[in-house]
């Protein structure tokens, strides 16, 4: 466990010893700013014209329903052009500059290796996710939104970024490149978006069952609802374990290799 | 400390290490001789633990580097060909970083990492990142890494490379100073660092181990012949070399330099009888000039090119085997 948390915490240093944490802090501070502003606006002139209408007696507007929902999945749309970025340099970079050859011949495990590298981009993200947290609580401040869908829309959030954390480690990985890593997990992960897009196109059970289990966005829907479902839960957690695994495994085929 | 024992390595059909053998004793120095591309590299990665080998045994302080690599692993201190620095890291905290990865505990890590910092004597540079570091730095912090965790054994690819002369000197004698509590492997293209700082040599190459022996005795059996150099200032027109050929005892006289009526040649012998005297005589009852006489010595580096090069390399002697060596 400590091996874990030295490679963790080595990982994290390097992030905030480059540019790239406060270039991604910054940006997705930036964006996520923009878009709640844009969303509340909306909320607001929503309300205003509802209240005027309706008059008293009315149901209020839901501010979970209409706002907080749409904001969390724009935003993870948003992670999904974030994450390539913090993941692309995780192996490539080790590759290309040698470091790769300490951390092997360190008393370390594969395992060990892996999930430090993991626990690190892991740990950027969570700061990332920290940098919302101002606005969502101006949102407590002067509403009333339920807290639960909250929450669990965070906790959707979180499992979502780590699952692409997972198949980014994976692809940085196979190439020494951390360009090529990035472009590539970000292909991937916009593939995985497109898919949910596609099954309207689609018929037949079978191919609606390829594509489902490929709309990795779509298990976030119900986390911004306020549920969490195991099913979903288990999705996210084989995501993330079978992006490690390959990970494990593309780590050892490039030792017999060489 | 070290037991080698038929290391192979394929790379699909090609063999980069060929059935290599040798041991390593307590505290002993062995140098990794051998031309680019030998296999000295993929040896010590094996060695190592960074990859493993195609087949063969490598035992490291008693611990299999393939069946227990974890433990094997916290005794070796490795330095590879590039030292593996992370640029955005200041000295002091790659230091320790390797030092957690490596096992310090965290009580002894500050202490064992300044000791590490003064040996290598990279301490004026703690602060200072990795990354704007020069060659000489880089190398002596990928140096004192390797032995910050004081491990048993250390492992030294080209340890000297990119220092200046006055650096590649303190870095012998740090490495000098190391051996004793410490087992030594180190690999150098640089002939006279082998002969200066090791107590053996393992000749490598093509992936084969040519030869095992200490330097000094490298050199001595290799040479089956005496030979002697000579220059020589005669009129135009004579010729020297049939003249030298005549003196009894020498075998063959090799040509090498012609300025104007200085000549120079090779002189070989037959194995332990010095001609030079008689040689001498020969020129000066001839009444040529004797510019210059004196016995040619092969060295180090034309062992290692005897024994590296196809044509030569049957023509030596029988190198002794690995397993006689140990």
């Amino acid at each position: 466990m400590s091996n874990i948390l030295a490679v963790a915490n080595k990982e994290l240093r390097s992030y905030f010893g480059s540019p790239i944490a406060y270039a991604v802090l910054g940006f997705f501070a930036f964006a996520f700013d923009f878009m709640f502003w844009v969303f509340l606006r909306g909320f607001i002139e929503q309300s205003a014209r509802m209240g005027g209408q309706m008059g008293m007696g009315m149901q209020p507007v839901n501010i979970n329903q209409m706002m907080v929902r749409p904001l969390v999945m724009q935003i993870s749309v948003i992670v999904l052009f974030m994450l390539p970025m913090v993941t692309m340099r995780t192996y490539s970079e080790e590759k290309r500059s040698g470091t790769i050859e300490l951390l092997l011949t360190a008393p370390l495990t594969d395992l060990e290796i892996i999930l430090g590298k993991f626990l690190g981009a892991l740990g950027l993200y969570a700061a990332m996710l920290a940098v919302t947290l101002p606005c969502m609580l101006m949102l407590f401040a002067y509403g009333n939104p339920d807290w639960q869908p909250v929450a669990t829309s965070y906790l959707g959030l979180f499992l979502l970024g780590a699952s692409f954390i997972a198949i980014g480690l994976f692809i940085s990985s196979t190439t020494q490149n951390q360009i090529v890593a990035g472009v590539l997990t970000f292909v991937l992960l916009l593939m995985l978006l497109l898919a949910a897009w596609l099954r309207d196109f689609v018929t037949g059970p079978w191919a609606l069952n390829v594509l489902s289990a490929f709309a990795i966005f779509e298990h976030l829907d119900d986390f911004t609802k306020g549920v969490v479902d195991t099913k979903h839960v288990a999705y996210y957690l084989s995501l993330i374990t079978f992006g490690l695994f390959l990970t494990a495994r593309s780590v050892d085929g490039e030792r017999w290799r060489g | 400390m070290i037991e080698v024992q038929h290391l192979t390595k394929q790379y699909g059909r090609f063999t980069a290490v060929d059935d290599v053998s040798f041991r390593v004793d307590k505290g002993e120095i062995l140098g990794f001789l051998g031309p680019n591309g030998a296999g000295k590299t993929t040896t010590m990665r094996i060695l190592t633990g960074y990859m493993p080998a195609t087949s063969g045994k490598a035992v490291i302080a008693g611990f299999d580097i393939f069946d227990q690599p974890i433990e094997a692993k916290r005794r070796i201190g490795y330095l590879p060909e590039t030292p593996p620095l992370y640029t955005d890291m200041t000295v002091r905290d790659y230091l320790l970083f390797v030092g957690r990865i490596r096992g310090v505990g965290s009580k002894a890590l500050r202490a064992q990492v300044d000791t590490a910092m003064e040996k290598a004597r990279v301490a004026d540079v703690a602060n200072r990142h990795c990354g704007k570091l020069s060659k000489g730095y880089r190398q002596r912090v990928g140096l004192a890494q390797a032995i910050l965790h004081n491990p048993e054994v250390l492992i030294l690819d080209e340890p000297t490379a990119g220092l200046d002369p006055k650096q590649i000197m303190e870095t012998r004698d740090l490495i000098k100073g190391l051996a004793g509590s410490h087992t030594i492997v180190l690999s150098t293209h640089i002939l006279p660092e082998v002969a200066q700082t090791c107590e053996r040599v393992v000749i490598i190459n093509k992936g084969k181990v040519a030869a095992v022996d200490t330097p000094a005795a490298l050199t001595e059996r290799i040479q089956a012949s005496q030979t002697i150099y000579v220059q020589v200032d005669a009129p135009s027109g004579t010729d020297v070399a049939a003249a030298i050929g005549g003196v009894p005892g020498v075998t063959r006289v090799t040509p090498v330099e012609q300025h104007g009526t200085l000549a120079s040649f090779e002189v070989d012998c037959h194995k332990g009888e010095d001609r030079r005297r008689e040689v001498a005589r020969l020129v000066v009852t001839r009444d040529w000039g004797l510019v210059e006489l004196r016995p040619s010595r092969l060295s180090l580096e034309e062992v290692f090119l005897q024994l590296t090069t196809d044509e030569t390399a049957s023509a030596a002697p029988p190198a002794q085997t690995p397993d006689a060596a140990a």
